[in-house]
């Protein structure tokens, strides 16, 4: 037994901000004031306010600290650790009450509003000890699968539970687990979608970071309903940590007779395999992901005949999202009732969202569907920073769309966001506020998925790149408005003939700003200008000679020399030369420098 | 996204070559070799040159095309050489929103390459990268295993002075 426990984030986020270092730094400062007896140091996975990383959390008092140095460790060890008086001065402010009392993190505004299912363990225990995992219940679900359910009563608990799948498309899982397990053959799979291609979008790599077991857990679970004995992981390639916590993981729960013959002594037997990804969105399509475990180039092909019927290796396939496996221990042991209890009719249960851009809260949360975007954006994700007002929030990446702010009370669930003109997609949730230019978004998207098309088919091969040329001719101030109509006949055209999920949504976030924002790209062809100063074309930067102080902080900071002016003379920026970085007006102290 | 093709000619170590001929004959008959014997490779030889293609090709008794097709299919495998200091900043959706663009704009110009491409002496090599996960530290680049966050345009001057020798 431990007096304390110090958690520290080991996120890819936190990490990335040095936490390796703090925990080192910790268990040296713990030892030389003689407390590597009483006090334990564990690396976790993410708490998910990653904004305030790195992080670290002491126990039994639950103290949060965020933003943490390694200079910051002795001061921690020394008062904390050793005389017991929690440094105030480190503490996530929202915690501190008052001099003396500090509030639980429950009790803060970020995580107030969340429910955790498929986060449970992240940030609670060492994901690289399968022994914690089994202290929270872990494999109980497997266990009581294997010795106390017949198949058929697992698929029907998962039909009643009304589980939808997490990976964006939202087809209920019982119902693929169905029409797998009905299909005969020698040999079936159940795989696990772990290739998280949608930028800014990090929920399933978390799972895998904070609680790998869970993810194994449900495997074997969905194994035993659909009759697999075999199951893969498909990661991507960069995300290093989660692989490497994923591997200690499945090595773990060989060695515990977890995976591997004869699990519980049922006679069940079932084993799992890591497959990297080599950077390739269209992978995370079903048919593509298991054309590229095969070892091919990852194409998609067309369905029917679905996965179910012949999947990898033309055999049966189960495929699943890693956080939809997440929920699926619970949902086991608690029952789909239980589960039906959470979220909204039609969408039961949560959902984790990767709450990312212009907010101030960056970082991971979970709220029970049917919970509206403000609550989200205002009450979880503490607005947008930096006097800034909301213009709007794009889910779904590249397949999804744009929600405009007079939307923001919109309950989020599956059905409400197609409505809507977007989708729920994986949960990537990106915040923008007035300075972004929605044409120069839709542009952005759209190179993505011209770079990511695998050129299969020619509806999405070319279609994508005519859309990207028309973008292109209006950012650049040479559109017209018959170029709009032109481009929105042939993003129905992409839609309707596009062999993949890719194609078939690729269209979408020049739909949805086009249905939210035709004005802004209407000012872009009519009026030449781009109404948030975006985009570089229809930018022109110039000093106004009233406000000038010729201070020459703005030639002195130019990276190209654009600027000239002597000594308290009025300073002209040359056109030609300007490449529009915005570097003079950030550093002008009288406002003096504008963008027109 | 198009590949770019090294025109560099290509030498290798007796070394190299020996470590190559084990992954080839560790995954000899096995189905679906191509990718992991590409991932090797590229960890071997830090990119895929057209003649380790060809070796992998005939060792593994598939045809070029094929280990070719996969080669340029994925992103991760790089038919050029990287520099000593490999940059790559991130143009995920939720770095892109806060000024990214700015900051892979300011490294072209203080290294005067474009993305995919090397200085020529060979010090510093430049990738625009799809999201590597850490979007609360937005906007994010990495040199070489180094993670540099939160990043503005301004900053890019230090963090490359401190890779220059």
């Amino acid at each position: 037994m431990y007096r304390s426990n110090v958690l520290v984030c080991g996120g890819t986020g936190c990490t990335s901000s040095n936490s390796e270092q703090i925990i080192e730094k910790l268990n040296e400062e713990i030892k030389a004031v003689g407390l590597d007896k009483e006090v334990n140091v564990i690396r976790t996975g993410c708490f998910g306010l990653c904004a305030l990383g790195p992080i670290m959390v002491v126990y039994p008092e639950g103290a949060f600290y965020s933003r943490v140095t390694a200079d910051d460790v002795k001061e921690i060890v020394d008062e904390h650790l050793l005389k017991g008086r929690i440094v105030k001065r480190l503490l996530y402010q929202e915690t501190v009450v008052d001099d003396n009392t500090t509030k639980s993190l429950n009790e803060t505004k970020f995580y107030a509003k969340q429910m955790r299912i498929a986060l449970r363990n992240c940030g609670v225990i060492n994901p690289e000890l399968i022994d914690e995992y089994i202290a929270q219940d872990g494999y109980a679900a497997l266990g009581k699968v294997l010795t106390e359910m017949t198949p058929q009563e697992v698929i029907d608990l998962m039909l009643a539970s009304g589980l939808r799948g997490r990976g964006g498309a939202g087809f209920p899982t019982g119902l693929k687990w169905k029409f797998a397990a009905a299909n005969k053959a020698d040999q079936k799979y159940a795989c696990c979608n772990a290739d998280e291609g949608d930028p800014g979008a990090f929920m399933d790599r978390s799972v895998l970071e904070g609680d790998p077991h869970s993810v194994l857990e449900a495997m074997a679970i969905a194994g035993y309903a659909i009759g697999a004995s075999q199951g893969y992981i498909y990661i991507r390639a960069e995300y290093p940590i989660a692989v490497k916590r994923l591997q200690i993981a499945i090595d773990q729960a060989r060695e515990y007779g977890l995976l591997g013959k004869n699990i519980f002594d049922s006679g069940f037997d079932f084993d799992i395999d890591i497959r990297l990804g080599a950077g390739a969105f269209v992978c995370g399509e079903e048919t593509a992901l298991m054309t590229s475990i095969e070892g091919k180039r990852g194409e998609p092909r067309v369905r029917p005949p679905f996965p179910a019927l012949k999947g990898l290796f033309g055999k049966p396939t189960v495929l699943n999202n890693v956080e939809t496996y997440a929920n699926i221990p619970q949902i086991i042991l608690k029952g789909a009732d239980w589960f039906r209890s959470i979220g909204t009719e039609k969408s039961p249960g949560t959902k984790v969202f990767a709450l990312g851009g212009k907010i101030t809260n960056t970082g991971l949360v979970e709220v029970p569907m049917g919970t509206t975007l403000r609550e989200v954006v205002e009450d979880i994700g503490g607005g947008v920073p930096g006097g800034h007002t909301f213009k709007a929030a794009q889910t779904g990446g590249p397949s999804g769309g744009c929600i405009p702010a007079k939307l923001i009370d919109t309950p989020i669930d599956y059905d409400n966001l197609i409505a809507i003109g977007s989708m729920m997609g994986s949960g990537g949730l990106i915040v923008m506020d007035e300075t972004t230019c929605m044409v120069d978004i839709a542009k952005f998207f759209l190179e993505f998925t011209v770079d990511e098309s695998c050129g299969k088919c020619t509806p999405c091969r070319v279609g994508t790149k005519r859309l990207l040329e028309i973008l292109n001719k209006i950012t650049s101030g040479n559109g017209t408005l018959e170029d709009i109509d032109k481009m929105e006949e042939l993003c129905y055209y992409i839609k309707e003939n596009s062999l993949c999920g890719l194609g078939q949504t690729a269209p979408n976030p020049v739909l949805s700003t086009l249905k939210y924002y035709r004005d802004e790209y209407e000012a872009h062809v009519v009026e030449h200008r781009c109404p948030a100063g975006a985009c570089k074309a229809l930018t022109n930067y110039t000093i106004e000679a009233d406000k000038c102080k010729g201070c020459t902080l703005c030639a002195r900071n130019c990276p190209v020399g654009a600027i000239s002016g002597a000594v308290k003379q009025l300073h002209v920026i040359d056109t030609n030369k300007c490449i529009k970085c915005g570097v003079c007006a950030e550093k002008c102290k009288f406002g003096a420098v504008v963008k027109k | 996204m198009q590949k770019r093709i090294s025109n560099l000619p290509f030498h290798d170590t007796p070394e190299q070559a020996g470590k190559l001929d084990e992954v080839i004959a560790g995954l000899k008959g096995q189905e679906g070799a191509v990718m992991p014997a590409l991932h090797q490779a590229q960890e071997i030889y830090g990119y895929l040159p057209l003649e380790v293609q060809q070796k992998i090709a005939k060792g593994l008794n598939v045809p070029l095309e094929e280990v070719y097709g996969v080669s340029t299919f994925y992103s991760q495998f790089s038919l050029t050489p990287k520099g000593r200091n490999h940059i790559s900043v991130c143009l995920g959706t939720a770095c892109y929103v806060k000024g990214a663009d700015k900051v892979l704009d300011r490294i072209q110009q203080k290294l005067g390459i474009n993305p995919e491409e090397c200085t020529e002496d060979g010090a510093f090599s430049l990738t625009a990268c799809r999201c590597i996960g850490a979007c609360g530290l937005a906007p994010v680049m990495t040199v070489n295993e180094d993670v540099y966050g939160r990043l503005v345009p301004e900053d890019v001057d230090g963090i490359l002075a401190k890779y220059m020798e």
